[in-house]
């Protein structure tokens, strides 16, 4: 009996959706992974469409890898500017704009830099690091720390100089950045679905959003089939078609964690500039 | 620990609702490790017994090798099979990188040395007690390799165990060449590294307790085979 239902077990196909499709494989950002968006858009994608998605979460840049190296069939991040040269050097078909969500500067209650309530992002972060605040930064090449790197460019502070003391760079994921931030009560730019659905906030508290510069946003790029003749272009077409449709707008618009909507469609609108 | 018994509360509750998703979690956690298992016994066993029985030039560098082995970061076997299995690898046609199988070559890469080297050590001991008696009939060393491996069964079982526990275990390797891609290849350890990414604390301290609750039946089995193995021979 026992040995039956183990072996019923070890049997069981790990597959879940048995459309007849074939899957397309989507690399892209903790983000949208962590935060839950995916778990709500895509049953409606596959729905719709019969193409089962497996989605690979990474960092910006390493999901940039994972589509270089023609390991995905589409890449779906937040670098604007990485994700241009990814195009340019003609790994993906042709970049479309998607949506935006914002990022926002999180810090313990206690907030010794004090900078809570204040709209200017470069302005806090410059204070964060005259007060030599400790200030922990994701460090992995991911759209949020290449979004990080250009507020302090615009602050005109060098948190290198800062390396190993108050400026702590974690190489690690947004999720597991905030555990680390939480558990010293540091300053983190962090974006706001991942903080939406983070359960493990401690001190750590909402101190500055709102400023333009905060805009965070996302593109979805097919993987050239000229440069990997395997991939599913069909099927990364069919994606990207569909999430810039209006379909597929309302299902991002419709996304919300306790009433608080994370991402903003605009894939008819021009994007905002970052960092203008 | 306030979490601790919230965890306790929370796995209860996904065990006895039999939650689906966990389900499928389970069970592609036993396949992928047990799978694992299987081709480091066939790959192991025979290599180690082959090291306990044989003498040739080099034998030293190579128990020397597999013991050094054991410890390899599972970071890096990820990395290097990620880069094989990579549709940009030497391997890329197969097609195999984000799925089960490569979760289990990654997971008998990093276990067949634990299986190789501890077969080893128990075998070469059994040896030293039957060499002279094997050799005094006439059978060659390679010859008595079946035998040592059937003699030695019970032990080695508890040499797979141990290949078991690691495999299991494994969470840097099967993230790398699985992707831990929701309704495919996302296995125990990698649930729990994302619970915890998310923080969610209770809920990954909870899959931590499921998880250890299976290596605990698995083994307590292994235990009752034993038992029944010993008492059939005795």
């Amino acid at each position: 009996m026992f040995r039956r239902s183990l072996l019923a077990l070890l049997l069981l196909a790990p597959v879940a959706v048995s459309a007849q499709e074939r899957p397309i494989t989507v690399s892209s950002t903790t983000s949208t992974e962590q935060s839950g968006l995916f778990g709500h858009i895509l049953p409606i994608f596959t729905r719709e469409t019969g193409i089962p998605v497996r989605v690979v979460a990474l960092g910006t840049g390493q999901a940039l890898d994972v589509g270089r190296r023609g390991d995905a069939d589409v890449v779906f991040v937040h670098d604007r500017a990485a994700e241009e040269r990814f195009v340019a050097e003609g790994f993906g078909t042709e970049r479309r704009h998607v949506m935006f969500n914002d990022f926002v500067i999180i810090g313990p209650a206690a907030d010794p830099a004090g900078i809570a309530g204040g709209r200017d992002a470069p302005a806090a972060l410059r204070r964060i690091a005259d007060s030599r605040a400790a200030f922990v930064s994701r460090g992995d090449r991911s759209g949020t720390h290449a979004a990080e790197l250009r507020l302090w460019q615009a602050a005109g502070a060098d948190p290198v100089a800062g390396r190993g003391q108050w400026y702590r760079e974690v190489g690690q994921g947004m999720g597991p950045a905030l555990n680390t931030a939480a558990a010293q009560n540091a300053y983190i730019l962090a974006d706001r679905g991942t903080w939406l659905s983070f359960r493990n906030r401690q001190e750590l508290r909402v101190l500055v959003e709102g400023d333009e510069r905060l805009f965070n946003q996302y593109g979805v790029i097919p993987v050239n089939p000229q440069r990997h003749p395997h991939v599913n272009a069909a099927g990364a077409r069919r994606f990207a078609d569909w999430i810039v449709s209006p379909a597929g707008q309302a299902a991002i618009a419709a996304y919300r964690i306790n009433g608080d909507q994370l991402f903003f469609p605009n894939a008819d609108r021009p994007e905002p500039a970052p960092g203008s | 620990m306030p979490g601790l018994s919230e965890a306790f509360g929370l796995a209860l509750g996904l065990v006895l609702a039999g939650d689906a998703a966990l389900t499928r979690i389970v069970a592609l956690s036993l396949r992928v490790s047990l799978t694992a298992v299987l081709v480091a016994a066939a790959l192991g066993l025979p290599l180690g017994a082959l090291l306990a029985v044989a003498r040739f030039p080099g034998r030293q560098t190579v128990i020397v090798a597999l013991n050094a082995l054991m410890g390899l970061p599972p970071v890096v076997a990820g990395l290097l099979i990620y880069l094989l299995l990579s549709r940009s690898g030497p391997l890329g046609s197969w097609g195999l990188l984000f799925t089960p199988t490569a979760m289990v070559v990654a997971q008998a890469v990093l276990i067949t040395p634990i299986v190789a080297a501890l077969a080893r050590q128990v075998l070469e001991s059994m040896w030293e007690d039957y060499a002279e008696q094997l050799r005094s009939l006439g059978s060659s060393a390679l010859r008595a390799v079946p035998t040592l491996l059937w003699d030695g069964r019970i032990a080695l079982l508890t040499v797979l165990l141990a290949g078991f526990g690691r495999a299991s275990a494994e969470v840097g390797a099967v993230m790398i060449v699985g992707g831990n891609i929701e309704g495919f290849t996302r296995v125990m350890t990698t649930a729990i590294a994302l619970e915890t990414s998310k923080g969610d604390l209770p809920l990954a301290l909870a899959l931590g307790m499921v998880l250890m609750a299976i290596v605990l039946t698995v083994n307590a089995a292994a235990q009752l085979l034993r038992e029944w193995a010993a008492r059939r021979l005795g």
